[in-house]
């Protein structure tokens, strides 16, 4: 029997920098979601992604239909961010005051920020923004967890564990777990089950 | 994906032969199609450009074989000297030429719009609009391929590409073909005559008849459709992503019973009776679609030609200023332009919630592209910098296309090296016209850089030139194993094909030394030899030059997550901004895993994110970035 959803369609923005997993991260999401009965429709920038730059996937979900890969500006209802100044990025153009914010807390600076041209903002203003701008969020250390387990990149299956568990969404354990056999190699399949379980742990 | 949606209409449809050159969005349409090559029986290759690619589909389909050829838009122009001569001479087989496009140019040097190709080279064009349609209209193109004996071109763009949707697939064909090439029929029949586009005028008016025919079937074509009232106020016509957008519009502003969408799969020729019924309806036309307005000129003929059937119309689109004439539309694009000609309301956020997130926006450090950790093309542009600045006569580099382009986006990554940037080949190209200037007192060393990828593609006559003409060139191979940008495609220096089959190596060296040059092969992580080979060919006189740049790009698969080297700053040795050297490390090097620590007013490097190049170690001054050997274990 298909969940419904809160809105539809839901609108989930995964961001991040180029090299975090994001585009996987927005696929097992997407994969989840279809087996479920879903309509999903994913529009991504990459291609030029890896070279250091900001990645997004929009996700919308919907039990009626395709929607534009392009989410209008201020209708995000899920942003999910492996970057914390992405996700205030993010936050910026598609935030609204019901949108829910799960952020990975470990900074990747960019370039010009390296160079001293421009400051970043610090954790506590961010959580600040946060707290004031949105309806809820999370910042967890994905990374820190991910790297213990022996993989940086793991953070994002960190984030999906750490979003099954926030129930935003219609998905679970079992639900990833049908996922990455689909999808995933069999000897990766436990360390990305750890880190979602690892994840699940943190909200 | 949309690009596996396209794959998966071409296996439905049979195909038999796939040939492309890599190019974002286009790329993942051959990798899915490679993937299953064995499985379905298919001959699928990269090929050196996208002419070839071409005509190694044609090649297919002369032989009675269904084959596609996929591009980028820029594709379409390198394309199309051998299009123009094959949709005279007309197909057999059914062939299938998907172009990619990407509007806004969200991963290109340009906004190329190839629509104008299908109408100046007078062959149909198919738009799909979701991705269902980029996989059921991809095996349509195929048969509308084969009923009219003429290439058909598919046209998507990187919103429909790069994105993904639900797909229900279809059957897939199990019929092994047989490819038969007929040619002893008479010279003026197609079909089992030779394959030639004379004599012009029989075979040109064949063509035109051709797609007529294809405008005649476009007429019932299920993937032109209206969506809306009977009688709407006002009209959208549409096709591609733009009828997703337009879609939303609509109901971002709750228009649907007031606005009807007209969205074509069929852009050329126009399916004129269809669109005299609905241009009917009303007085309002608005036409929805990215870059130039190419259907937009073509309904606005068509309504010139029928003024009794159609009526007088008020169009909206691009040539009266409705659409922004450049970059990617949206669905807030095009709610927000419907909002203001239908005097509706259009849903904003809190002015005061609103005023917060510009506040936000303004703290929000800009995340610039720059090369990846670990990247050669860094260390390249390090090196020839470094030559040039000891060279001391102000040389500067013609660029080309590759990630290696971006030391032309943004000077600063490239070290205010590079000057030029155009199509594939044509840095070299122009540094052979530069180098012809001295008669004219144009004295600066000229340089030009090129991937591996590129040389093949489109260098090699540039080079010849150079050579031929005696023109004074420094010439760069930024050889990094594999068409990086794009995604570790094979090209003809490597010995693995599309599929994965051995294959034999062609040799860049060997090529450039049969063209007359002095090759000199260097690593660029290797600061002090590179140099010092650089700076010896650009006090060489006469004829090119070549220095081929050789090491494997930092994401490439037997690269990606090994490191060569634990690299660290020793605090002690680094003098921070006491140094004397500006912070060359973090202020002009720019690798995202050397940071600055800016409580201990040191260089640090990141090592979630260092690649272990090693080749920072090599520019501190100080020598306090330490580089150790990693033994595998």
């Amino acid at each position: 029997m298909k969940q419904l959803l809160a809105k539809d369609p839901t609108n989930i923005v995964i961001t991040g920098v180029g090299g975090q997993g994001n585009v996987m991260a927005s696929r097992v999401l997407a994969g989840m979601l279809v087996d479920k009965g879903f309509y999903v429709t994913i529009g991504e920038t990459f291609g030029m992604s890896q070279r250091g730059g900001s990645v997004m996937s929009h996700l919308r979900v919907s039990q009626k239909s395709a929607w534009s890969p392009q989410i209008p500006l201020g209708q995000a209802d899920i942003i999910v961010a492996l970057e914390p100044s992405e996700a205030l990025r993010v936050l910026s153009r598609w935030g609204n005051p019901d949108v829910a914010v799960l952020s990975n807390n470990r900074v990747v600076y960019p370039i010009g920020v390296i160079t001293g041209d421009y400051d970043y903002p610090d954790e506590d203003k961010i959580k600040n923004i946060f707290a004031k701008l949105t309806a809820k969020s999370w910042m967890i250390d994905a990374t820190s967890v991910a790297m213990e387990m022996g993989n940086p990149v793991l953070s994002n299956i960190v984030m999906i564990g750490a979003l099954a568990k926030t129930a935003l969404l219609p998905i679970d354990r079992h639900a990833f777990e049908k996922e990455i056999n689909k999808n995933v190699a069999a000897d990766k399949r436990n360390a990305n089950l750890a880190a979602f379980d690892a994840g699940a742990k943190m909200v | 994906m949309g690009n596996e949606a396209i794959a998966r209409g071409a296996l439905e449809a049979g195909v038999n032969v796939a040939a492309a050159y890599p190019g974002t969005p286009s790329s993942e349409v051959i990798e899915n199609l490679a993937a299953v090559a064995k499985e379905r029986n298919l001959y699928v290759e990269w090929s050196t450009n996208e002419k070839v690619a071409v005509e190694v589909a044609a090649a297919a389909s002369f032989s009675g074989l269904r084959s596609m050829c996929v591009m980028k838009q820029n594709g379409v122009n390198v394309a199309s000297d051998f299009l123009l001569h094959l949709t005279a001479s007309g197909t057999r087989g059914g062939i299938v030429l998907v172009s990619c496009e990407d509007p806004g140019a969200l991963s290109s040097v340009n906004e190329g719009e190839s629509r104008y190709f299908a109408r100046m080279l007078e062959m149909p064009l198919l738009e799909p609009a979701d991705f269902q349609e980029a996989k059921d209209l991809t095996k349509w193109a195929f048969e509308l391929s084969e009923k009219i004996h003429n290439i058909v071109m598919l046209r998507s763009v990187t919103r429909m590409s790069h994105a993904s949707g639900n797909v229900v697939c279809g059957k897939l064909p199990n019929k092994i073909p047989q490819a038969r090439f007929v040619y002893d029929g008479p010279l003026t029949d197609p079909l089992t005559g030779p394959v030639i586009s004379t004599p012009v005028g029989l075979k040109h008016k064949l063509q035109q008849e051709k797609l007529k025919t294809a405008g005649k079937l476009f007429e019932k074509s299920p993937f032109n459709k209206y969506f809306g009232p009977p009688k709407p106020q006002f009209l959208i016509v549409t096709s591609s992503a733009c009828f997703l957008y337009s879609r939303e519009a609509l109901s971002m502003l709750n228009l649907q019973k007031r606005v009807g969408i007209l969205k074509l799969g069929c852009t050329w020729p126009l399916p004129e009776k269809l669109l005299k019924k609905y241009l009917r309806l009303t007085k309002n036309i608005m036409i929805v679609e990215e870059v130039l307005p190419f259907m937009e000129e073509n309904i606005k003929v068509l309504a010139a030609s029928y003024p009794k059937e159609i009526g007088v119309k008020s169009f909206y689109g691009k040539i009266d200023g409705t659409f922004p004439s450049v970059g990617e539309l949206n669905p807030d694009v095009v709610a927000e332009a419907l909002a203001k000609i239908m005097k509706v309301k259009y849903k904003t956020l809190p002015a005061s919630y609103a005023q917060e997130l510009r506040k936000v926006a303004a703290v929000i450090p800009p995340r610039d592209q720059t090369f990846c950790p670990g990247c050669p093309h860094r260390a390249s542009f390090w090196n020839i910098n470094a030559a040039l600045k000891l060279d001391g006569r102000e040389g500067f580099v013609c660029g080309d296309i590759g990630c290696y382009a971006m030391a032309a986006l943004t000077p600063a990554i490239g070290f205010h090296t590079v000057r030029t940037l155009h199509s594939m080949g044509s840095g070299t190209g122009l540094a052979s016209g530069f180098a012809k200037l001295d008669m004219f007192g144009f004295e600066k060393p000229v340089l030009s850089v090129c991937g591996d990828s590129t040389f093949y593609h489109a260098v090699i006559p540039a080079l010849i030139n150079a050579q031929h003409n005696k023109a004074d060139i420094t010439f760069i191979v930024l050889d990094n194993a594999g068409t990086a940008m794009t995604g570790f495609q094979p090209h003809p220096g490597l010995t693995m094909s599309a599929v994965g089959e051995t294959v034999p190596a062609v040799d860049i060296g060997k090529i450039c030394a049969a063209i007359g040059a002095k090759v000199e092969v260097s690593d660029p992580f290797d600061l002090e030899t590179t140099t010092k080979k650089l700076n010896a060919l650009l006090e060489e006189k006469g004829n090119p030059k070549v220095l081929i740049l050789k090491q494997i790009c930092a994401l490439s698969p037997e690269k990606k997550g090994k490191k060569q080297y634990e690299v660290k700053v020793n605090e002690e040795l680094c003098l921070g901004e006491d140094c004397g050297c500006n912070r060359l490390c973090t202020r002009i090097f720019r690798c995202p895993a050397l940071t600055w620590d800016k409580a201990k007013k040191k260089a640090v490097v990141d090592e979630v994110i260092c690649a272990g190049c090693g080749f920072c170690a090599a520019i501190c001054p100080q020598g306090a970035i330490i580089k150790k050997e990693v033994v595998a274990s």
